[in-house]
């Protein structure tokens, strides 16, 4: 369980989040959604304690993470980012096993060779193991990078709870990788168990696949639910200030058409 | 994985044969050429009950053999030092001569010398490199000072190379006045703090390098992994645990002395740190583990190779070692610089 405390983040005087209060559960899938400069990303990264709130608090378990370590945080909690420059050439497995770096100290055990090669299974990279990581394209290379991050949350010995958070990590890739890895990240978190937290840019994704949706506006919660009840006419005419025209379909739920 | 590490060490295992067989060749030939029984006598005469040493067996073991040595450390000192500032500003085309770290030190280590015969400071054993660790550290962190953005308090790669440029240009002018208003022989000697030379080795100087060579490698390997996290981003390396600001201030601070130090004893010896990272990179990938061993066995046998050319092209005389690196380094570097795949 995941619970922010009426979190405030602000650079100089200007505040990105104003009063955020919000838990995410394990095993669902939590998406947030917003126009330009509402503050997803900070919330994100304020959750996943890259930055530290001015007020308020962020607590994993129960316990806030302000004190917890770096390297005893970086075994329970991964971040997906968007697309990872490398200026060195460092093949897939490397990066892949980089996910490993907080389990071990000197050299990778067997366990972590053997999650290396599980997750690179998983997501269809083992072909190009050895290859280097900035031969591949923006496709591939966000594989390779999902692999490394539940490399990093792969463990279930661990008894506490683990925490995935994506930093917009679609951007840049086009709709069929897009659709490819929501549902792996859904797959991964309900199987797992795993509290996970995402921005998305696209509402028509979020709908689909989000459990739960938390809309900002402003650095502030306009909502917070499931996509039904978050995603209305009225709330995406006012926080995003287009005329959306709802769709109910078939198979994949909700659907939003934009005039 | 199991193929690239044995690879790697098959690499390293070569290096060390390398490196010793140009160490044999550096103790060999020179002004007067020894030869390999000449070599062992000189070394037999130090231990007791051996017959004195002769002149020839006295120049060897205090002049040649310690240039040597001295040679070595300062090769992997150099090439360690490209390493650590390659990975910490994730560029290949940086390295301690370009940040101002090289020039700041010598600055120091000539400030020290003018300032101690002015003063009449009596120049102890650690006085000279802790004088140039401070210049170091000074131009180091006067580049970084001048480079960051106002915006996002980062520096670019342009700015840190355009910013060394000047704070070298200022230190190296910094030199050639305290070598015009010195009294001190070794201080007013220009070309041996601005080009570089070894041929002031003494046991001592091997001692204190050695110190601080062997030291600051240590520390550098037990961060190597935390350093590859660094390869994929601040954020990144954060998420995988990494305390970046403590491992940025560590790795500078290490990096500062081995080069320092270094640079004390040697005066500004360019682009071996450019140089040897980059042809590690080429032959084992980027693994700083890998790396950091890779270099400074890589250094020591480019400077080693560096210093015999500058020995023997000129005989008796000797070239200024800094001539004949930078003869090498320039060219690597501008390629480098023309290279599209690296992003600045």
């Amino acid at each position: 369980m995941l619970v922010g405390r009426d979190i405030t983040f602000r650079v100089g005087s200007k505040e990105l989040i104003s009063d955020i209060s919000a838990s995410f559960t394990p095993g669902g899938l939590h998406l947030i959604v917003g126009p330009n400069g509402a503050g997803k990303s900070t919330l994100v990264k304020v959750l996943a304690r890259l930055l530290r709130p001015q007020s308020g608090t962020v607590e994993y378990e129960a316990v806030d993470v302000a004190r917890a370590g770096e390297a005893e945080l970086a075994k329970r909690r991964a971040v997906l980012s968007q697309a990872i420059e490398i200026a060195f050439p460092l093949t897939v497995r490397e990066v892949v096993m980089m996910g490993r770096y907080p389990h071990f100290s000197g050299r990778p055990g067997p366990t972590d060779e053997q999650i290396v090669d599980e997750v690179m299974r998983h997501f269809d990279v083992t072909e190009f193991k050895d290859r280097y990581y900035q031969s591949l394209s923006g496709g591939e290379r966000q594989r390779v990078n999902f692999a490394r991050v539940l490399a990093q949350l792969w463990d279930h010995t661990t008894e506490s709870c683990r925490y995935l958070f994506l930093d917009e990590p679609l951007t840049f890739l086009d709709i069929r990788h897009q659709i490819d890895f929501m549902k792996r990240i859904r797959n991964f978190t309900r199987d797992a168990e795993v509290v996970t937290v995402g921005v998305v840019h696209d509402l028509n994704l979020a709908a689909r696949f989000a459990d739960q949706i938390l809309m900002l506006d402003g650095g502030r919660i306009v909502a917070n639910g499931p996509p039904a009840e978050v995603l209305t006419t009225e709330r995406i005419r006012q926080v995003f200030g287009v005329e959306p025209t709802m769709v109910q379909t078939q198979d994949s739920g909700l659907h939003l058409i934009f005039n | 994985m199991t193929t690239q590490h044995g690879r790697r060490q098959l690499l390293l295992i070569a290096l060390v044969a390398v490196t010793l067989l140009v160490l044999l060749a550096s103790i060999r030939y020179g002004a007067i050429d020894f030869s390999i029984t000449e070599i062992t006598h000189a070394i037999a005469s130090l231990f007791p009950g051996q017959p004195e040493p002769t002149l020839d067996q006295r120049i060897f073991l205090e002049l040649r053999f310690p240039r040597a040595i001295l040679c070595l450390l300062v090769g992997a000192s150099l090439g360690v030092g490209g390493t650590l500032m390659q990975a910490l500003f994730r560029n290949p085309i940086v390295e301690p001569g370009l940040v101002g770290t090289s020039s700041g030190a010598a600055f120091g280590s000539a400030l020290f010398f003018v300032l101690g015969g002015v003063f009449h400071i009596g120049a102890s054993l650690w006085s000279l490199p802790i004088a140039a660790c401070a210049g170091g550290v000074i131009s180091t962190y006067l580049v970084f000072l001048l480079a960051r953005s106002r915006e996002d308090g980062r520096a670019s790669i342009v700015m840190l190379l355009l910013t060394g440029l000047a704070v070298n240009a200022l230190f190296m002018s910094g030199i050639g006045f305290l070598s015009y208003i010195a009294r001190d022989p070794q201080a007013r000697s220009i070309t041996f703090w601005s080009l570089g030379t070894l041929s002031g080795a003494s046991w001592k100087s091997v001692e204190i390098v050695a110190l601080s060579t062997v030291l600051g490698s240590i520390v550098a390997i037990r961060y190597a992994k935390q350093l590859n996290a660094l390869m994929i981003g601040e954020e990144e390396a954060t998420y995988l645990g990494v305390n970046v600001n403590r491992l940025k201030w560590i790795i500078l601070s290490v990096n500062v002395v081995i080069v320092a130090v270094a640079t004390a004893f040697t005066g500004v010896i360019s682009f071996v740190g450019l140089v040897v990272p980059h042809i590690l990179r080429m032959l084992g990938g980027a693994d700083n583990r890998f790396l950091i061993v890779g270099s400074a066995l890589t250094g020591a046998t480019l400077l080693t190779l560096a210093d015999l050319i500058a020995r023997l092209s000129v005989r008796p005389a000797e070239l200024p070692i800094g001539i004949v690196t930078s003869a090498v380094g320039v060219p690597v570097f501008i390629f480098l610089l023309r290279r599209r795949q690296y992003v600045f």
